[in-house]
Order: C-alpha cells, then sequence, then structure tokens
C-alpha cells in the first residue's frame, strides 16, 4: 500500500490491483474511517476525501493502514440479475476476435459471475469484472459518438452498462431494459462498486 | 403572493448552486456545488439562511430577474455594475426588478435570496452539475423559481467588508499532487515558477492553463484515479487543468499537484486572460 498526497482534503491510496482495491472497498464500507466524507475505489487506487473540520490526514492515513482488506470477491453482499438481448452490433466481432461462433460470447458473458468494481465515466457506470481469468478485449477502432441507454459492452478486462445516451468505444454486444441508474429509485445506480453481478440471455 | 422570482433574462450562464453532492462519488457522482464555496456562503449567512441553501452563480453578470413577493436579496463574489446589494442584503419589493450589469473584475456572483431556492432537488442537492448532467436545468428567461420561507433570525450585518476579486495576476499555494513523480524536477520549477494564463476554455469543470508545455518523464497510461476539485491535472498537451466544481470524479491522466483547498476559490474567479502563479 502506497498513500499519495493529494490536496489538503484528501489522500489516495495505492494498492497492487482490482482484488485489492475490492478488499479495501468493502472494508471500509463495513467499517467507515471517522471524518472520511468519500470513498472513491478505482482500478488501482481507493481515494479517501475527509472532512477537514473532522480529522487531519495523518490520522487518516494511520487509519487506513490499519484496516484489514476483506478477502476474496465478497464485495457488498448484494446481487443484481441483468436480463440482456444478445443482439449488439459488435457481438460478431467480438465472436470473430475469439474465434468462436457469436453463441460462445453470451455463454462466457452469463456462464461467469461478475463484481462491480468501481464507477467512472458517467454517473452509475460500474466496471464490472468477471470472476476467474481477466478477459482483454479490444476498444472499437472508432468510438460511437451514440451510444444508448441499457447498451452491454465490453472493454478491455471489463463489462459495462450505459446508464444513459453517450459516446462510447465499447464493443457492444447486447442490451438490457433495466435502468441501471433511475434518479427516482434509491439508490439511483445500481451498479455500486461491490454488489455482484449476474447476466442472463433475456428470453 | 408566491413567493418566487421569475428570471427575465439569464446572461451568459446562470446555473443554481447549492454546496453540491458529497459522498457519492463510489456511484460516479461528482461533488459539483457552487464554484466560489467561500462566496456563497457569505451569501446565505449575511442572509440567515441554511448554510445547504441553494442561489444563483451568475457568470459574467447580465441576470434579470424579478421579484414576485417582498423578498430580501444579496450577491457576493464578482460585483456586478448596479447591483445595489453586494455583500449588503437590501429588500427586493414585489415587483422590483435586479439587474446586475458586467463585473469589473471577477467572473461568479451569487445572487442568495432569504430562504433559499426551493428548486427540485436532484440526488440530494439543487447544484447543476455541468459536466455529468445531474440537477436543475440551466436557468433560462421565463423561469419561476420558488423561494422558501426565511429560517433562522436576520443576523443583522448591514454589509460584509471584503476586496472584489483581482483583475491581475493572482497567486496560490500549490503542493505536490499524486503522480508529481511522473514529471522532472525541470516541471515541477516550471509549473511553480512562471505565471499561467487563464484561457477562454475555463468553465465550471476546470480552469484551462496556457503557458510553457510541461514534460512528462514517465511514459505510459495511467489507469483513471479519483481526484478532487483542486487537482492539477495534464494531459498530453502538458497544458495543465485547474479541476473546479463540476470536476470528474476519476480522471485518466497525471495529477501533479494540487492548488491549496481554500485557495480554489480565487481561482473559480480568474477570467480568461488573467494570470496565475502556483506557489510551491
Amino acid at each position: 500500500m502506497r498513500v499519495l498526497p493529494s490536496g489538503s482534503t484528501a489522500l489516495l491510496v495505492e494498492l497492487d490491483g482490482l482484488d485489492d482495491v475490492l478488499g479495501l472497498y468493502a472494508a471500509l464500507v463495513e467499517e467507515p474511517l471517522p471524518g472520511v466524507v468519500d470513498v472513491v475505489p478505482a482500478a488501482r487506487t481507493v481515494l479517501l476525501v475527509t472532512d477537514p473540520a473532522a480529522t487531519a490526514l495523518p490520522d487518516v492515513e494511520a487509519a487506513v493502514r490499519r484496516v484489514r482488506p476483506r478477502p476474496g470477491r465478497a464485495g457488498t453482499g448484494e446481487t443484481v440479475e441483468l436480463p440482456v438481448h444478445y443482439d449488439g452490433a459488435d457481438l460478431p466481432d467480438v465472436a470473430a476476435l475469439w474465434d468462436v461462433h457469436p453463441d460462445e460470447v453470451v455463454r462466457r458473458h452469463t456462464g461467469t459471475g461478475w463484481t462491480v468494481a468501481f464507477c467512472g465515466f458517467a454517473p452509475g457506470f460500474g466496471y464490472c469484472t468477471p470472476d476467474g481469468d481477466p478477459w482483454d478485449v479490444p476498444r472499437r477502432d472508432t468510438p460511437r459518438t451514440k451510444v444508448p441507454p441499457g447498451s452491454v459492452g465490453l472493454a478491455g478486462p471489463f463489462s459495462g452498462v450505459y446508464p444513459r445516451e453517450s459516446p462510447g468505444g465499447w464493443q457492444l454486444i447486447g442490451r438490457t431494459d433495466v435502468a441501471v441508474f433511475d434518479l427516482h429509485r434509491d439508490p439511483a445506480a445500481l451498479l455500486r462498486p461491490g454488489v455482484r453481478v449476474r447476466f442472463v440471455a433475456a428470453s | 403572493m408566491t413567493r418566487a422570482v421569475t428570471v427575465l433574462a439569464p446572461g451568459p450562464l446562470t446555473t443554481v448552486q447549492d454546496r453540491g453532492r458529497p459522498g457519492q462519488g463510489a456511484l460516479g457522482v461528482g461533488r459539483s456545488g457552487a464554484a466560489d464555496r467561500a462566496a456563497a456562503a457569505l451569501a446565505n449567512r449575511l442572509l440567515g439562511n441554511d448554510p445547504d441553501a441553494a442561489l444563483l452563480e451568475v457568470t459574467l453578470g447580465g441576470l434579470v430577474l424579478r421579484a414576485e413577493a417582498d423578498l430580501l436579496v444579496v450577491t457576493t463574489g464578482a460585483r456586478c455594475a448596479g447591483a445595489v446589494a453586494h455583500n449588503a442584503p437590501v429588500p427586493l419589493p414585489a415587483g422590483r426588478e435586479l439587474r446586475l450589469g458586467m463585473p469589473a473584475t471577477g467572473l461568479r456572483t451569487y445572487v442568495s435570496l432569504r430562504g433559499g431556492l426551493e428548486v427540485e432537488p436532484v440526488l440530494g442537492s439543487r447544484s447543476t452539475d455541468l459536466l455529468s448532467g445531474l440537477g436543475p436545468p440551466v436557468v433560462s428567461a421565463g423561469d419561476v423559481l420558488p423561494v422558501g420561507p426565511a429560517a433562522e433570525l436576520l443576523p443583522g450585518v448591514d454589509l460584509a467588508p471584503l476586496p472584489d476579486p483581482p483583475g491581475g495576476e493572482v497567486t496560490v499555494r500549490v503542493s505536490p499532487g499524486p503522480r508529481r513523480d511522473w514529471f522532472g524536477d525541470d516541471a515541477w520549477t516550471a509549473l511553480t515558477a512562471r505565471p499561467w494564463e487563464v484561457t477562454a476554455e475555463s468553465n465550471r469543470v476546470g480552469v484551462r492553463l496556457a503557458g510553457e508545455p510541461l514534460r512528462r518523464e514517465t511514459e505510459g497510461e495511467l489507469p483513471s484515479e479519483g481526484m478532487v476539485r483542486g487537482a492539477l491535472q495534464v494531459p498530453p498537451s502538458g497544458l495543465p487543468v485547474l479541476f473546479l466544481a463540476d470536476a470528474p470524479v476519476t480522471g485518466g491522466y497525471p495529477v501533479i499537484g494540487y492548488v491549496e483547498d481554500a485557495d480554489v476559490d480565487r481561482c473559480a474567479q480568474l477570467r480568461p486572460g488573467q494570470s496565475l502563479r502556483l506557489r510551491a
């Protein structure tokens, strides 16, 4: 663990990788550190944003070094099932890339459990990481200017669902009718860090 | 009569702001909120408003609004020509207009009404986040903005004597950021020795700076990582961006330094062409 400076209100904790981020984040959700108002996990780091009136950065650093990360990918204990229509425009490309039939792409996507590692890019966009061996799917050479909401995509080691229409370079393999970000729901974001995800083929 | 104001003209950009959406970074939801937090807080304090009360953030003046009831108003931050209520609350009787001209110096003026603006909150805040699109829509002509009931007693302050935002060079304190080691000592010296020019591409997301590009020593891609207001991020152009209220939650370019949190508010008042000095 490396603790890096991030101004007078925050600290950036750098870890070895995604599993360590998930373990530390799960521990910090379970037992929040005093004076820490926001915890932002990412691919290799966890940002701790503090309330300077409530704590001092050296105390937060000492406290985070004492935290025992949760082992494995237990996450936060919630599971979300997302029915997916596997009719994405890039499904044939991904299949060609792997030298398999498109059905096999669907089988692999539905055949493994996923965990939301972190959010980013847009509110409610969860970067989902698969159980087992990491995936590696190149982004599209030319990003789309408009990706419809609900699109299910692959990029690098991640799978994700576009919460709303936006530009995007992920390979689109399908779409879900489930709103992954809904301001009229509490919580608005379905795919929060630590949530377990299971993609199923919609009938 | 309903407590409300009607917007007759919004000027170049007027948004509703409060103290933002803290604690939701893990969902990809940024903090947002008033760009000059100190000026916004002062406006609410002068009116005895709740610190979380929503107000208007006016960019480069131009706002015209009409009171639909007997209200109390104050402006803070950039002093607009014709602003009678600057740092000093005054009554705005029903039917009376408040007209803000161009500020001589500074960029953002806060218009607070006693009781606060009661537009619909989104995820716990009435702030408009221009990056993510969350929050109330940008204020436009014809909007009728409801004003809440007066909560606390008036503090009884006639005037907060404060200097106006400066028009010349501004100096703020900077400390090394998480990826300071991606840059050589020459880059750090260049960052902190010479003044930077504020460009016209600046907005609520960040102040974009022009000057001699900073050279990176570590090549390769940085996995996105969390950052907060005050971060000085260096994109491939080598020209730093100083992030403000609507900063993204995570960024994929190295953050070389951070502007001291208390100094970031002053940066929100910088106008294009102004000079910014980052003192280590």
